[in-house]
């Protein structure tokens, strides 16, 4: 009925009239505004914070500095929420005003007076692990941590997941070949085009009240809780509508200066509202990475052995880059069987902007270092490089690099992808072309996968409540990011009820205190286990629904069916109560009522997941695998290494696809991502490490006019014990596409390019043999 | 000349007259969503980069963070909230060319205005005008189906069907 | 965000902005003449501008004249780019226009606040250098007139209290051949590595550059290169690149070798659009 339709977004028509509201769109008066002071330099002491010029100025109730504040982070405590003796990286905040107009907060920043003692910055992971470095965190030994995370005191290393699976030795001793590429990329960003934004007021009553433009408001519910004490049950977290996140609004951040500012202020509400600048460096970024893979392979091109490095850009603060470095390791040969893997991933301080998930977790990362590896393999074999990925592509039967044995159910079709793309991109017929003196058209591939790592008890929950006319309300934890999961469970609701999907009401904000916990809208596990909730709720609902019609027309439960508006019996439907006469109970003739409001209610845990094993990595991350190929089709110009992406193709195996048109959607929108972070994105720095581009105007993600041609299939393995097999999709189209513009340009220009962002620059460089990086 | 630097301000909105009294430094941006609660018209950048922000002036797109509302004084605002039905609207929904929403009010003034301006716009001046605005949600081919057909709606002044329905 | 306070004056004549501008700046105000303002914007919320007022140009009627039949034609400085572009009186100056900022942001952005803004491209300046235009300048002095080649070095030499009012570019000017290129980093939006507007008159090429340095400029010694039939051309662009004013901008757009790889390309482009044998 509604699954496998393209029904539009319930919030649709809000959003294309400008009714749509968004975190910093709820004005109030009399609400107090935050100005954040950053620090100018990435590593450096604090020596004195001098504020009282600033307190004294018009409109300022408060001026916040981090003198005796708690430590944060959700794997690793290691981060105060305001600077304290030491600033870490450019853009860290120290201070934060708080007046009654932005204008006056802005005035009285400029007023306080800051003294550094400038430190040596660490600028990279390499050069972070070196001996002599200087140090990010001299107190590594003494944070607290959860178990699972490893940090090496007296290093850098804030994290190191190793995975040891089968023998490496004997893995390359079987080789006929070996290659080694290295690749690196510096850490870049989100840019959500909604800037994060936070308030916070406490009631009279001690209730604090929260809203923020998050993709955690429970996990800003009990961080708040775990870190400052507070009762969990008078947090109250409010979200709206987000205005793009992709990872970068997981981390919880603004929210505790939100909390902190509202304290100084006997509670008044408080707006911390990040500016584009401190949006971009002042939180959290995506990931930077530097790898090197080594491949063994028999000289047919079957995988004997991989041993990879992953060296993470964490940044100046571990919180989710530990998480991050941990979802690499664990899918870190792509979606290959490989019997022997060797790879540590460790999450290394740097001086520089602590970084956060970015849509794909790791998993772009991750394929940009193998894919690249796997094309320079097939170039040494001299065999195609589809054909490589082919015979070595994971299915069941096959296990992953921790171990996990992959059945039908938990991996996608991975061949069906690769045999697909092939088609689609008419691969057998050129890879590269030359058009004339200088034009040469290439195209690149890239396999993918990707699993959720995610906490392995994350769950979610999901109510349905019945109006009188026989619609339902679904409320749940999900946040309303962009993805449009909110109409998909609208759709599993609509399905599972029989009843028409415009008859499926959805809540859009979440509000702890009223909204059944959804773990956090992250890892593409919306539709998955808030879907599985969804259907225990509808079935829930029409447990009750059936209880009522059974008195109601007198037979048992288990005759009924629930479904087009009715409660009817299975083997003579003419017999039926419509559901809306029983939504809220049913009155007899004579006054006589049973039941009461149908509110139907179901949960999801994940389950039979596991930490990994310290030593080997062995464990269980994430419940299934989906799976992709992609590939990019370039037109490149060898006289002034300009290019142009003609085309993009992304083959997903979605399970199941619920909503094409927004399966599409996101897909296009994941590839358009990661086209634009390999093609153009990533933060520059100064050898202070002090970011030069955090703006837009030097940070450019893609534009309108610069976009391909964009060809998306989906393939359809369904996963079990997922709502009508649906798989994650969220993410994948984003997976393949820096490996895919890598191999294509490197083929085009006729030399490794193992660096992003792939700006004609660096192509010239590569090409003259020089190194490049950032001034 | 006078020294004080609020000023009360009679704007032209949506076809009503507002007043307000705001700062003569203040942005147009500003006093949309402070002043007169339109948080249609986004935030983005502050900086003109970014597109979110785009209203029409006299029925030209401009970038309200970089305009001061004491310059729009005598002329006519639109913003999201004073375009009703349109056919860029149908179109954006139609073909799923927005999905946090936060960039679409903007897109959908520049829009307009190209539609109105430009009813022939062939596909230079598409790229041309869409160039102002960043989407980091869709892929931008969403956005150039939508406006490809909204302007063959203009074009052959077939008005779409106001019927919401939610399936396509 | 202007996070601080000014006042705003809209002067409706030339001598009305100067006598404003004299009285604000006796008052301590600092004064900024303002065009499209986008600029002051941006300047102001990152810190590097500050004023306590602002002239706004555009409602003197002498900033905003668009003759493109007369011989010279005048552009008023307070004509946004978008108008220039559209009524495309000088193709050149068009296309130099065209490729600054962004569309939307170009409805704004005016000829005269392109040309004397503190952001360094000033790419607008580049075709009225090769064109010899001239320009109108008032200020407390009264209404002068001048080349613009004899005032624009680096940036346009106004004394406190100037302001353009109008550009003349003598019609001859606007029909020579010409050629205008903007290479970026990468993509179609952004500033420049490397913008060359050039045009040829009485087989000479007169060009000029932004992006090049921290400033735009147009220099005879690199023209007189350029222009060295006797010389192959690959020998007259490497000769007229080696003569490039220094320092050769060297950021996040582009390193300076990156930056004169480029300049030689669309150097050798020029040569051959404009006709020269390569």
């Amino acid at each position: 009925m509604a699954v496998g339709k393209s029904i539009i977004r319930k919030e649709a028509w809000d959003k294309v009239t400008g009714r749509a509201k968004y975190t910093n769109d709820f004005k109030e008066q009399g609400m107090l505004h935050a100005k954040l002071v950053t620090s100018p330099y990435a590593h450096a002491r604090i020596i004195s914070i001098e504020t009282h010029e600033a307190l004294a100025a018009p409109g300022v109730r408060a001026v916040l500095t981090g003198k005796g504040l708690p430590l944060t982070g959700e794997d690793m405590r290691d981060r105060p929420p305001i600077a304290a003796d030491k600033v870490r990286y450019y853009g860290e905040v120290v201070a934060v005003v708080v007046a009654d107009t932005l204008v006056q907060a802005e005035q009285a920043a400029r007023l306080i007076r800051i003294v550094y003692e400038p430190l040596p910055a660490v600028g990279s992971p390499r050069e972070a692990l070196k001996e002599g470095a200087p140090l990010l965190h001299e107190e590594l030994d003494r944070y607290e941590r959860n178990k699972t995370t490893y940090p090496e005191p007296g290093t850098n290393i804030a994290h190191r997941t190793k995975i040891r699976k089968g023998d490496i030795k004997q893995g390359f001793a079987e080789s006929d070949v070996i290659i080694e590429t290295s690749v690196s990329f510096a850490p870049s960003d989100h840019v959500a085009m909604e800037t994060r934004c936070a308030t916070a007021e406490i009631w009279p009553d001690g209730s604090i009240h929260i809203s923020a433009s998050s993709q955690s408001p429970f996990m800003i519910k009990r961080l708040i809780h775990t870190y400052f004490g507070e009762e969990a049950g008078k947090i109250v977290v409010h979200t709206p509508l987000v205005g793009g996140a992709y990872g970068g609004k997981a981390p919880v951040q603004l929210e505790l200066l939100a909390y902190l500012a509202t304290k100084a202020v006997g509670g008044r509400k408080v707006s911390v509202w990040n500016n584009r600048e401190c949006d971009m460096v002042t939180s959290p970024v995506h990931i930077g990475l530097e790898a090197t893979v080594k491949i063994g392979a028999t000289k047919d091109g079957v995988f004997k052995a991989m041993e990879i490095v992953f060296l993470f850009d964490g940044g100046a603060y571990s919180d989710k880059a530990i998480d991050v470095s941990r979802a690499a390791a664990v899918d870190c040969t792509g979606p290959y069987h490989v019997e022997h893997v060797w790879c540590d991933s460790l999450c290394v301080y740097t001086n520089r902007p602590y970084a956060t998930p970015f849509r794909s977790f790791g998993h772009c990362e991750q394929s940009f270092a193998v894919e690249r590896a796997i094309d320079e393999l097939a170039k040494v074999l001299q065999l195609d490089p589809w054909d490589v990925r082919r015979k070595n592509a994971i299915r069941p039967g096959h296990t992953t690099p921790t171990q996990v044995r992959l059945t039908k159910s938990n991996v996608g079709d991975m061949p069906a992808c690769l045999d697909r793309l092939r088609e689609l991109m008419r691969w057998d017929e050129w890879q590269r072309i030359e058009l004339d003196a200088y034009t040469v058209r290439a195209k690149g591939i890239s396999g993918g996968w990707k699993t959720s790592t995610i906490d392995t008890d994350s769950s979610s929950g999901v109510i349905l409540t019945f109006n009188s006319d026989g619609s339902v309300n679904v409320i749940s934890g999900v946040v309303e990011i962009g993805t449009g999961t909110k109409t998909v469970l609208a759709q599993i609701v609509a399905e599972r009820l029989k009843m028409n999907v415009d008859d499926v009401h959805v809540k859009m904000d979440i509000d702890t205190q009223t909204t059944p916990e959804h773990w956090k809208t992250v890892a593409s596990r919306g539709t998955f286990m808030a879907g599985r909730a969804a259907l225990a709720a509808a079935n829930d609902a029409i447990r009750q629904l059936k209880e009522i019609a059974a008195c109601v027309l007198r037979v048992t439960p288990d005759d009924l069916e629930v479904g087009f508006g009715r409660v009817f019996l299975r083997d003579d439907p003419a017999i039926f109560i419509p559901v809306k006469d029983i939504a809220y109970g049913y009155k007899f003739p004579n006054g006589n009522a049973i039941g009461g409001q149908v509110i139907g209610r179901g949960h999801y845990i994940l389950r039979r997941l596991t930490p990994l094993d310290p030593e080997t990595g062995a464990g269980k991350p994430g419940p299934e695998w989906g799976v992709c190929a992609e590939g990019v089709e370039v037109e490149f110009n060898r006289r002034d290494y300009t290019y142009r992406i003609v085309k993009a193709y992304a083959v997903i195996d979605a399970g199941k696809v619920l909503n094409p048109k927004a399966a599409l959607g996101q897909a296009m929108g994941a590839m358009s991502m990661g086209l634009s972070f390999a093609s153009r994105e990533g933060f520059l720095f100064d050898e202070a490490q002090r970011v030069l581009n955090p703006q837009l105007r030097t940070y450019r993600p893609i534009h309108f006019g610069e976009h391909p041609t964009y060809i998306v299939e989906f393939i359809e393995t369904p996963q079990i014990d997922a709502p009508y097999g649906a798989r994650g999709i969220g993410e994948h189209g984003l997976l393949g596409m820096p490996a895919a513009l890598a191999n294509a340009l490197s083929l085009a220009a006729g030399v490794p390019l193992n660096e992003l962002p792939l700006v004609p620059e660096l192509i010239w460089r590569k090409q003259k043999g020089d190194s490049y990086g950032s001034l | 000349m006078e020294e004080t630097t609020k000023c009360e301000l009679v704007l032209h909105i949506n076809g009503e007259q507002r007043t307000v009294i705001t700062r003569q430094a203040e942005t147009l941006l500003f006093v949309l969503r402070d002043e007169l609660g339109l948080t249609g018209t986004k935030p983005g950048c502050l900086n003109g980069d970014c597109g979110a922000c785009t209203v029409l002036v006299n029925g030209t797109p401009i970038k309200s963070c970089m305009m001061l509302a004491i310059e729009t004084v005598g002329k006519e605002i639109t913003t999201i909230e004073g375009l009703r039905d349109t056919p860029i609207q149908h179109a954006f929904v139609r073909h799923f060319a927005f999905q946090c929403g936060y960039c679409t009010p903007g897109f959908i003034m520049n829009i307009h205005a190209l539609i109105e301006q430009h009813p022939n716009a062939d596909q230079s001046t598409i790229q041309e005008w869409l160039q102002s605005n960043i989407c980091r949600c869709t892929s931008y081919q969403e956005i150039e189906a939508a406006v490809k057909e909204a302007l063959q709606a203009k074009k052959t002044d077939i008005q779409p069907s106001h019927n919401r329905i939610s399936r396509v | 965000m202007v996070p601080f306070e000014f006042a705003y004056y809209r002067p409706q004549s030339i001598a009305e902005a100067v006598a404003m501008f004299i009285e604000l700046e006796q008052k301590g105000k600092r004064p900024l003449y303002y065009g499209g303002g986008t600029e002051i914007i941006t300047l102001s919320r990152l810190g590097l501008v500050s004023t306590a007022a602002v002239i706004d140009m555009k409602a003197i009627p002498e900033c905003r004249v668009l003759d493109a039949d007369s011989d010279p034609l005048v552009l008023g400085a307070a004509l946004s780019l978008t108008e220039l572009v559209e009524a495309n009186p000088f193709p050149l100056l068009t296309k130099a226009a065209k490729e600054v900022a962004d569309r939307t942001a170009r409805n704004q952005i005016t000829l005269g606040g392109n040309l004397c803004g503190q952001i360094f491209y000033r790419e607008t300046a580049l075709a009225l250098l090769v064109a010899e235009a001239d320009i109108v300048i008032a200020g407390p002095n009264g209404v002068r007139q001048s080349r613009i080649n004899d005032l624009f070095h680096q940036h346009l030499q106004l004394s406190r209290g100037e302001f353009v009012v109008q550009i003349k570019v003598r019609r001859f000017a606007v029909e020579l051949p010409h050629f205008h290129h903007k290479r970026r980093k990468q993509g179609e939006i952004g500033y420049p590595l490397v913008t060359i507007a050039a045009l040829k008159k009485d087989e000479t090429i007169h060009a000029a550059f932004s992006g090049v340095c921290p400033f735009p400029f147009r220099s005879a010694k690199v023209e007189a290169h350029l222009n060295d039939r006797r010389r192959p051309a690959t020998e007259r662009i490497q000769a007229a690149v080696n003569a490039f004013p220094r320092p050769i901008l060297h950021d996040i757009e582009g390193s300076a070798d990156y930056r004169l790889f480029v300049a030689a390309q669309l150097l050798e482009d020029a040569l051959r659009e404009l006709g020269e044998t390569i």
